[in-house]
């Protein structure tokens, strides 16, 4: 992995890290000790006494039941987009690889939503299906929907998860695009010499191949509904209607800034940092595995 | 295709076509809605042609602002988030590619060390330790300010890593004849590293870019001066979904205003934008 030929110098290495060590330790290593520092210190509510506790803020956390709700929240949310984004992704990604006129086109008018803030994007669906003015929501309450996001907790978890679906397609297209193209295209042909059909080639041969790039998206789009998917809940639901759609990165803000629970914050951070890592860990193996095909 | 099936590839045009619509509809309704009066959105039965308000809203919004909730221009706004979007970029590039530099071409004690300590940062994002983030910030008395906005968030790794898998692939071949010609570590730094990794700068630089621009949370969290707001932040301030005081009309015209840069960047630089999301993820 090293390079043979490298330059000596004492001192100019370290002076070429330091300014990315250190805002890396101002800001990340020192605030994320002081996170774990805190979930174990109770502070009373003007901030003026604290009290170390040990893992009591941890023992109130897991006896709510909202935090509890907020767990289910975030899995339910989860695993909607996950599902709906990637299938929707992975046809529009089979369709595009297709030997057809004007891809490319295609594929320029598929992607931009990506570049979309979360929270941007959260409006453009609140306004779309506003209870009032909503433009769809007119039609859905001719087709005999009740349908009212900001009073209907099922309904808002609904606008939330089409929202963060459709910001989320375009980064799995992507993906998905790419994995097919890596395909040899002498295997399909192969098949199709042999009589396998456009869908039998699919689920046998394609759909096998682009497992790694399926499990990876997975990964990458739940560490998305974790965490930026934040600004669509704040712009959209501010985690209502009545704790309907407060996930759990959303309750630590909110517990921490609204509450002033800055100890049970903390505690709710140490869980999600436990979280990550695990997830990160669970990519990084698959990254090790995938090098090796 | 491996077959011609007429069926099929009517088939592939119409799902494109489709996700398309989908994909665009919602962006459509916000250009149509900065095309009309406050009345003609309320009473819910928006045309879908433009009405004839667009020039109105769109000098209301960028240089009056809406009046009843963030009460400042959204030019200013843009202005924030421009500077903070190209605060971030820059600043990751250069400081990801000083260290990367280090990692790979020296050899020192606490060499490993150092690269873990940058590593290891890939794993949590801001959201996880946002309020002691928060106190150090307003500490260091960084709040309202676009330092604040800028440095905590060009502490991670997704650079350096980037520019230390490309530096792997530049021939050791280049660095011994440099080597040769006497050229110290500041000029093989300067007339050959640098040049060879513009593409890499430049993907780096739009997926940041979009980044930066896209921020949330941090922002909501250390600004407070009206002046100092991001217009992602002011979008949502303008959305009170719960009564009827919001003004569609200027929050959908600074929906539009918000989403217009980095679909720009986007569009524009597609293939710098594919480039650096892909390299950026593995």
């Amino acid at each position: 992995m090293d390079k043979r030929a490298i330059f000596s110098g004492k001192a100019l290495p370290y002076m070429l890290l330091l300014p990315q060590l250190a805002i890396t330790i101002i800001f990340f290593y020192w605030p994320a000790s002081q996170a774990v520092w805190q979930s174990f210190l109770l502070e009373d509510a003007f901030g003026l006494s604290r009290e170390f506790v040990g893992f009591e803020n941890y023992r109130t956390l897991f006896q709510q039941r909202e935090y509890y709700d907020a767990m289910v929240n975030t899995a339910v949310f989860s695993s909607l987009v996950a599902f709906f984004s990637l299938s929707i992704a992975l046809l529009l990604a089979t369709q595009a690889d297709k030997n057809i006129r004007g891809a490319h086109g295609f594929k320029t008018l598929l992607i931009w939503p990506y570049a979309v803030a979360p929270a941007v994007a959260g409006v453009l669906w609140i306004f779309m299906f506003h209870p009032s003015l909503g433009t769809l929501a007119g039609p859905m309450r001719v087709m005999g929907f009740d349908w009212n996001p900001l009073l209907d907790g099922g309904d808002a978890l609904a606008l939330v998860v089409m929202s963060a679906t459709w910001k989320q397609v375009s980064y799995n297209f992507l993906f998905f695009l790419a994995g097919l193209q890596a395909i040899p295209r002498s295997v399909l042909e192969a098949a199709a010499i042999d009589g396998a059909g456009p869908l039998r080639r699919f689920w046998t041969i394609t759909f096998p191949l682009l497992s790694p790039t399926t499990f990876f998206l997975v990964v990458v789009t739940i560490v998305y509904v974790f965490f930026e998917t934040f600004g669509i809940i704040d712009a959209v639901t501010g985690g209502g209607p009545s704790g309907s759609t407060t996930t759990m990165v959303y309750k630590v803000y909110s517990d921490g800034r609204l509450g002033g629970d800055l100890g049970g914050s903390a505690a709710q951070s140490v869980v999600l940092m436990v979280i990550v890592i695990a997830l990160t860990a669970i990519q990084f193996r698959y990254v090790e595995r995938r090098v090796q095909y | 295709m491996v077959e011609n099936r007429p069926f099929n590839t009517f088939m592939a045009y119409l799902v494109l076509a489709i996700g398309v619509v989908i994909v665009a509809f919602p962006v459509y309704l916000a250009i149509l809605a900065s095309t009309f009066d406050a009345s003609t959105i309320i009473n819910g039965n928006m045309p879908l042609t433009p009405g004839d308000q667009a020039a109105e809203n769109y000098y209301r919004t960028i240089f009056v602002g809406a009046s009843r909730s963030t009460r400042e221009p959204v030019g200013t706004m843009m202005i924030n988030s421009f500077v903070m979007a190209m605060g971030i970029a820059t600043g990751k590039i250069l400081i990801s590619i000083l260290s990367a530099f280090a990692v790979v071409y020296f050899a020192f004690p606490f060499r490993k060390t150092a690269f873990w300590v940058i590593f290891i940062t890939l794993m949590l994002p801001v959201e996880v330790r946002i309020y002691p983030t928060y106190k150090i910030v307003a500490d260091l008395g960084l709040l309202d300010t676009y330092t604040g906005l800028i440095l905590p968030l060009i502490a991670s790794a997704t650079g350096t890593l980037l520019f230390r898998q490309f530096f792997m692939t530049i021939p050791d071949e280049l660095l011994e004849a440099s080597k040769i010609d006497g050229a110290g570590p500041f000029k093989f730094f300067k007339d050959t590293l640098v040049p060879l990794s513009v593409t890499t700068m430049a993907a780096l630089f739009v997926i940041q870019f979009i980044y930066g621009w896209n921020q949330y949370l941090w922002p909501l969290l250390i600004t407070t001066k009206d002046s100092m707001q991001t217009i992602v932040i002011g979008i949502k301030k303008m959305i009170t979904t719960q009564d009827a005081l919001t003004e569609w009309q200027i929050a959908m015209t600074t929906a539009v205003l918000a989403m217009l840069p980095p679909v720009a960047v986007v569009i524009l630089m597609q293939r710098l934008f594919v480039k650096g999301l892909v390299e950026t993820e593995k």
